[in-house]
């Protein structure tokens, strides 16, 4: 089996010393490093979120693999870096004011950096304005917001606003997702997309960057 | 009071309460708050939803303990009040139903995720919710009911917690299902027949499902329970998934549907029934009808 195949199978199974030990190897046969993110990790973890997605693995199996991504990522990234490849481009991504669930913003981070995308994940319980302000400094294209309590869903409205009043909605597209959200919900506060689960919103976050 | 798990094994169908969270949101808990501080600001509140409870006919109501375990409670840095919240929680249903129910502590998960998945241990998480069962427990509170839980060893952690703070006061655990192609599983992955099996082995006395998608989902989640284990069955479902109309949360199911639905759980051998978000005293005076005239006929 090649070896990029073989750092695939590695996280598909949450092996992260594997993956860790094959990145390596794969970085000192000289192959190039985007070949590794895009054959290797990328298409490790485009499996694993396209067998979350038909609930043939769980939440478990996703987080062992993202942990075995990072292995091999956390080598890469400086490569990528110096070789000037651009990522697929910054996604600011939080739980709204008042919300401290992050499992499912978490599993949205892992998915998207599986992805290829750059995350600058804001941790949780995230003020409206520090969203716009991390996207703007960063130049981040997307807001990503989260909310698991039918109480804090509302404050999405307030990041919306803000990036209306800055004349910044051209620029700075938003997506929100969390249990108790809906598209109807996403069209009345003017939220550009639901995403209905994490494999979705990596979708939704790649059309609306090539928009 | 008779024990509650006598009156099971009599055959008796006992009816819970509804929403804590929708009820708060009601009487004026704000977006972003933490549910567990109102114990200690406006205790009234509890006292009131309780009494609604009460009086729409649960004769289990539940203490605003959901989120108060000491790990929930430091991202708010609430966690050295563990004790006052717990005690606080319980004195104030204590007050409202004056011996005319039970009174159930309440305990959701932490949150967080355990090892190797995320970096909570096992024994941190243990402890955590010993804190707040051993609060519970001295506060004299009837039965405990460990819920909304989607990982399986925390959900055995935290009812092995509620056995070691006291052995004889009698423990509910409940799990949140969600419909797959394959059949029901939490988020992380737990059958009904494994949660069944392994609450068991953990200790619990009763088992079940909570939240969720709906009440004619937990029919089915019922009667996978009742062909899995022996032990007696706790219902408490969503009034459906939340709408939003006109800026305003709304939950379909109504309590006609509950009224209806009632009567399957009954014949898949739950034996106490009640709600979740959504669910108002209507729809636990819904339940409660559909339960007496079922007791009613078996006279």
């Amino acid at each position: 089996m090649d070896i990029l195949k073989k750092i695939s199978v590695s996280i598909q199974h949450g092996d992260d010393q594997s993956v860790f030990t094959l990145t390596k190897r794969a970085i000192e046969m000289n192959i190039p490093p985007k070949d590794i993110l895009d054959h290797g990790l990328i298409d490790g973890m485009n499996i694993i979120g396209d067998k979350f997605k038909h609930h043939e693995i769980f939440l478990p199996d996703v987080l062992l693999a993202a942990r075995a991504m990072y292995a091999g990522m956390d080598q890469l990234k400086p490569l990528l870096v110096k070789d000037g490849i651009p990522s697929m481009g910054k996604v600011v991504i939080g739980p709204v004011r008042g919300d401290l669930h992050d499992i499912g913003k978490n599993l949205v981070g892992i998915m998207l950096k599986g992805a290829g995308f750059d995350v600058i994940d804001l941790g949780k319980d995230v003020p409206p304005e520090k969203f716009v302000n991390t996207a703007t400094i960063e130049g981040a294209k997307i807001i990503g917001m989260s909310a698991l309590l039918t109480t804090t869903m509302p404050v999405m409205k307030e990041v919306i606003t803000i990036l209306r009043n800055q004349n910044l909605t051209d620029k700075i597209k938003t997506i929100i997702g969390g249990a108790p959200l809906s598209k109807e919900y996403a069209r009345q506060i003017g939220a550009d997309v639901y995403a209905y689960d994490a494999a979705n919103a990596v979708e939704s976050v790649k059309q609306l960057i090539q928009k | 009071m008779e024990p509650i798990l006598d009156r099971i094994k009599k055959g008796e169908i006992l009816v819970a309460d509804g929403a804590m969270g929708t009820m708060l949101f009601q009487k004026g808990l704000k977006p972003g708050e933490c549910p567990e501080t109102l114990n200690l600001t406006n205790p009234e509140i509890l006292e009131d939803i309780a009494r609604d409870f009460l009086n729409a006919g649960a004769e289990i109501i539940q203490t605003n303990t959901f989120g108060a375990s000491p790990i929930n409670l430091r991202e708010y840095g609430m966690e050295d009040k563990t004790e006052e919240i717990n005690t606080t929680a319980v004195s104030c249903v204590k007050k409202s139903v004056k011996g005319q129910a039970y009174i159930s502590g309440s305990c959701g998960p932490s949150g967080k995720l355990l090892k190797p998945y995320g970096d909570v241990s096992s024994e941190s998480l243990f402890l955590s919710f010993f804190r707040q069962m051993k609060a519970l427990v001295t506060s004299d509170v009837d039965i405990i009911c460990v819920e909304t839980m989607i990982d399986l060893q925390e959900a055995t952690l935290a009812v092995k917690a509620a056995k070691t703070a006291s052995p004889q006061i009698p423990v509910m655990a409940t799990m949140t299902f969600d419909k797959t192609p394959k059949g029901f599983y939490t988020v992380m992955g737990v059958s009904i027949k494994k949660a069944a099996v392994d609450l068991q082995e953990a200790g619990a006395d009763i088992v079940g499902s909570n939240c969720g998608n709906g009440i004619e989902n937990m029919v089915e989640i019922a009667v996978e329970f009742s062909n899995s284990t022996n032990l007696p069955l706790l219902i408490q479902s969503n009034a459906g998934q939340p709408e939003t109309r006109e800026g305003k949360l709304f939950y379909s199911e109504t309590p006609g549907l509950f009224a209806e639905k009632t009567k399957d759980l009954i014949d898949a051998g739950v034996s106490i029934i009640g709600g979740c978000c959504g669910t108002t005293p209507e729809h636990i005076k819904a339940i409660r009808k559909s339960v007496n005239s079922f007791q009613h006929s078996t006279e």
